[in-house]
């Protein structure tokens, strides 16, 4: 064996009661190698990530750091070892410039005083080494998603970590953040740092990284050099089957305009976050609003829901006019949401599937009557959708809160598309979920439109509006600055229009 | 289910035993018998019939005072509000069989309840809708009205219902009382009342409100998640309004009922009353599950029955009862060192296991 590894895991198992997350898992990082942890949520990434930076200890089996046997007890001991991790959420704290963010728990001390300046020039040096570009004066909240990730990046570094960490790093960010992102990636893997890259995006893998180990089940599937391997192969690995990557689009009738959106102005908090916007939905047509989180998107469909009232502005869906109705008047007017939320507003975690899939019902006949439930129907509707939606649980009184994130959207989905809208609104519908639910919720919302309702796709992975949009169009600073025919267009000019800069006119 | 339910009753019956700890430890530094004042409490609490009638009406008040905490607190609220609330019961329930002495008993109870009831919900009300619309912080509002009704309620005693110069009110005409002479020939002349009965049929309305209507389920949601209630079309504001009524309600008929079936009048008072605050603990130590509130007022009101006879039996002074109440209290509200110590527990006896099984 080999001796030059930087981390060797070695027959690793975890098991949660009787159930085996990692089932005798072996994995080796060499030193100035990406190595890139492809699964499905669920798959058992996490958990194995988990254990090398400490947080969980393995049932059985042992981890090598450098070669020498480590207990990784608590996260301090991965520290101690140089390892690293930037997790999917930040844990970074808002109040706090970016400087004092990086130094927290590690600050230089200058007698009883913290010596800023001392940090401030250690962090410049390693900034300028990985070119990366922070501003350490600036307060967290008020830096974009990308930079916040550089903090973190930063953290590790100024730790002394040489072996990063990555958990799903490029979820929020949009194409130019996550260019910036593989380059610094690059230039860590130069520096003779090694990289452990957790993703379920093919491409990035390709782009980036120089190995790949598929996890499905707990089990390894196989590790296997990425220059080698095409994408299909990768994603069959992962899947277990063959995964069906493109959509076929049919022809609809796009004559009725389902929803019409006029000036509408919508305001958060004092602030100005939907100016003068104006779209249409028509009947079997599927409308995807890109932008960059932040934008005024999520007030618009707040707006459109009945959950935050419009300034001005008119909403009608087939001539009805909505604004400033109630969210249960719009639902029965037939708009249904897929929230972007689905942990805290889709879904009420600690009630079970069958009351969650009557979330939006429960209040008339069959699920109630006279002000009663009636819990009879409630589950045998629970029942009904788990085996129509395919929503994998062990009984329709499981909480909410025991499915995995993919079955989880299922129930959301399975509750919205069940109400038969005449408008669906999925903003995010796949978010963090594995390609296989992500597979089957785009076929459902494809469904939707070859139905000939109106669906508006409100989401941050350009892929997903790509491939599912009948036409884009682009949201910054809560107008639409532009609008994309998805056949034509390509990711970097969409990217583009997302930061706010006008189109380049085709020349002729 | 089994298991959860189990692990349910753990954590109370373990704060309980290490509450009554504590008063032994206490009782042993001080050269006290604890051995001889836990049977003397015992018997004092339940020890026979009379006793057995104190404590359970003493503990009917209890119930619903911790129902009403219940239902605020289902709904995300902690309404500290009980004592403003049951004060007001007590007040209206008092005020309406004086009012109406001509009225055939039954109405007249009926009615001394209602009006009890309504007076406290509508109480409870004013901090639901100050929450509800201007986001008011309840538990402030609550403390707040807690003395606005004790003084409002000592002031209109004295100019209302008390003959001038007096503290109390009149008595109510027996035919208003829930203190029959039934109840009282079968429990030795106890102030046993029909009260008892009352709230052991509200608790099962109270669990029925929750599981099988509407309303409940729309608190039940709100408490748990405002903001997924909202987008699932919860008339939120109207639903903590509901919450805080009913609250109230509950609150008020446990004053109304110990108006009718205990005092039998109203008086002036210089505290608020601690039925009212003992009620969050009541429901805190069960949970806040209707039928626990049950048995986690039973043992209140023995502690607080038989803590009387503590000091008769022996030179024991009676707040040694106090001190074990409070130390349930305190164990209850640090829950999670019992839940973290049976964690720890059953981790250790899974490595054993698994290393048995190598």
């Amino acid at each position: 064996m080999a001796e030059n590894y930087v981390v060797e895991m070695q027959h690793i198992t975890k098991q949660f009661g009787n159930y085996k997350a990692n089932n005798d898992i072996s994995l080796q990082l060499k030193k100035g190698e990406i190595l890139a942890l492809l699964g499905e949520n669920g798959a058992g990434k996490s958990t194995l990530m988990r254990m090398l930076s400490g947080l969980l200890e393995p049932t059985s089996g042992q981890i090598l750091i450098d070669g020498q046997p480590a207990h990784l007890n608590d996260p301090r001991d991965a520290k101690k070892l140089g390892i690293g991790m930037v997790h999917q959420h930040f844990m970074l704290i808002p109040a706090f410039s970016v400087l004092e963010n990086i130094i927290l728990g590690d600050e230089p001390t200058k007698g009883i005083k913290i010596n800023f300046q001392k940090a401030a020039k250690d962090i410049q040096q390693l900034a300028a080494k990985y070119h990366l570009k922070i501003d350490l004066k600036a307060k967290v909240r008020d830096i974009t998603v990308g930079m916040q990730q550089r903090v973190e990046i930063m953290k590790a570094l100024y730790r002394q970590a040489h072996i990063f960490i990555f958990d799903e790093p490029t979820a929020a960010l949009t194409p130019q953040e996550i260019k910036q992102l593989i380059k610094i990636l690059r230039a860590l893997a130069n520096e003779g740092n090694s990289v452990i890259f957790i993703t379920h995006k093919l491409k990035e893998i390709k782009e980036v990284a120089d190995r790949c180990v598929v996890i499905r089940n707990g089990k390894v599937i196989d590790a296997v050099k990425v220059s080698e391997t095409p994408e299909a192969a990768l994603a069959e690995m992962m899947v277990g089957r063959k995964v069906n990557l493109g959509i076929i689009k049919q022809e609809t009738d796009q004559s009725q305009k389902i929803l019409k959106v006029e000036n509408l102005t919508v305001e958060n908090h004092g602030r100005l976050k939907v100016r003068n916007f104006n779209l249409t939905v028509h009947s079997g047509e599927i409308v995807g609003v890109a932008g960059v989180d932040g934008n005024g998107q999520s007030e618009l469909i707040a707006a459109l829901t009945g959950l935050i009232k419009s300034k001005s502005g008119i909403i009608k869906l087939l001539n009805q006019p909505l604004q400033n109705l109630s969210a249960r008047q719009i639902s029965q007017a037939g708009v249904g949401c897929i929230p972007e939320d689905r942990q805290n507003v889709g879904l009420i975690l600690p009630l079970t599937i069958a009351e969650n899939l009557v979330l939006k019902d429960y209040y008339h006949q069959p699920a109630s009557r006279h002000g009663w439930l009636n819990y009879a129907a409630i589950n045998q509707h629970g029942r009904q959708l788990i085996k129509d939606f395919d929503i994998r649980s062990q009984s329709e009184k499981e909480k909410a809160a025991d499915l995995s994130g993919g079955n989880q959207q299922k129930v959301i989905v399975a509750r919205e598309i069940a109400a038969q809208p005449k408008l669906l609104i999925a903003a995010n519908p796949t978010r963090g979920v594995d390609i296989g639910a992500i597979e089957y919720i785009h076929e459902k919302i494809m469904a939707q439109r070859n139905a000939g309702r109106g669906v508006l796709l409100v989401s941050f992975e350009l892929d997903e509006i790509l491939k599912l949009s009948d036409r884009i169009v682009v949201m910054h600073e809560g107008q639409i600055v532009g609008e994309l025919d998805p056949k034509t267009t390509t990711s970097e000019e969409l990217g583009l229009m997302m930061a706010g800069k006008k189109p380049v006119m085709q020349k002729g | 289910m089994q298991i959860k339910s189990l692990k349910g009753l753990m954590i109370p019956l373990l704060s309980v035993i290490a509450g009554f700890l504590v008063g032994a430890i206490v009782m042993l530094i001080f050269g006290y018998d604890p051995l001889q004042n836990y049977i003397n409490l015992f018997i004092g609490s339940l020890g026979d019939i009379y006793s057995i009638g104190e404590t359970l009406r003493n503990m009917t008040p209890l119930i619903l005072t911790a129902l009403g905490f219940a239902v605020a607190s289902k709904a995300g609220f902690f309404n500290i509000g009980g004592p403003g609330q049951y004060l007001f019961g007590w007040f209206g329930g008092i005020s309406f069989a004086l009012a109406f002495p001509h009225l055939p008993g039954l109405i007249l109870i009926i009615g001394s309840l209602l009006c009890g009831a309504i007076l406290g919900g509508i109480w409870s009300m004013i901090a639901g809708v100050l929450r509800a619309y201007f986001g008011t912080s309840e538990v402030i509002t609550t403390i707040m009205l807690n003395y606005i009704s004790l003084y409002f309620i000592n002031y209109a005693i004295r100019s209302w219902l008390a003959k001038k110069g007096n503290d109390s009110s009149p008595n109510i005409v027996a035919k208003a009382s829930l203190n029959t002479p039934f109840l009282k020939s079968i429990t030795n002349n106890s102030t046993f009342n029909w009260g008892f009965f009352i709230a052991l049929v509200v608790v099962v309305l109270v669990w029925l409100y929750f599981n099988k209507t509407n309303s409940g389920f729309e608190i039940k949601a709100v408490g748990i998640n405002e903001t997924a209630s909202r987008y699932a079309g919860v008339n939120v504001k109207q639903t903590i309004i509901v919450a805080m009524l009913i609250s109230g309600l509950l609150a008020g008929l446990g004053g109304a009922i110990d108006g009718l079936g205990n005092f039998q009048n109203i008086s002036v008072s210089n505290n608020l009353p601690d039925v009212g605050f003992n009620g969050m603990a009541v429901a805190l130590l069960a949970s806040e599950n209707p039928f626990g509130i049950i048995f986690a007022a039973l043992l209140f009101s023995a502690l607080q029955i038989g803590g009387l006879s503590i000091s008769v039996y022996s030179n024991t002074p009676s707040e040694i009862v106090d001190i074990v109440i409070a130390s349930i209290i305190f164990f209850v509200g640090i829950k999670y060192l019992f839940e973290w110590l049976l964690a720890k527990k059953r981790h250790h006896a899974q490595t054993k296991l698994s290393e048995g099984g190598r």
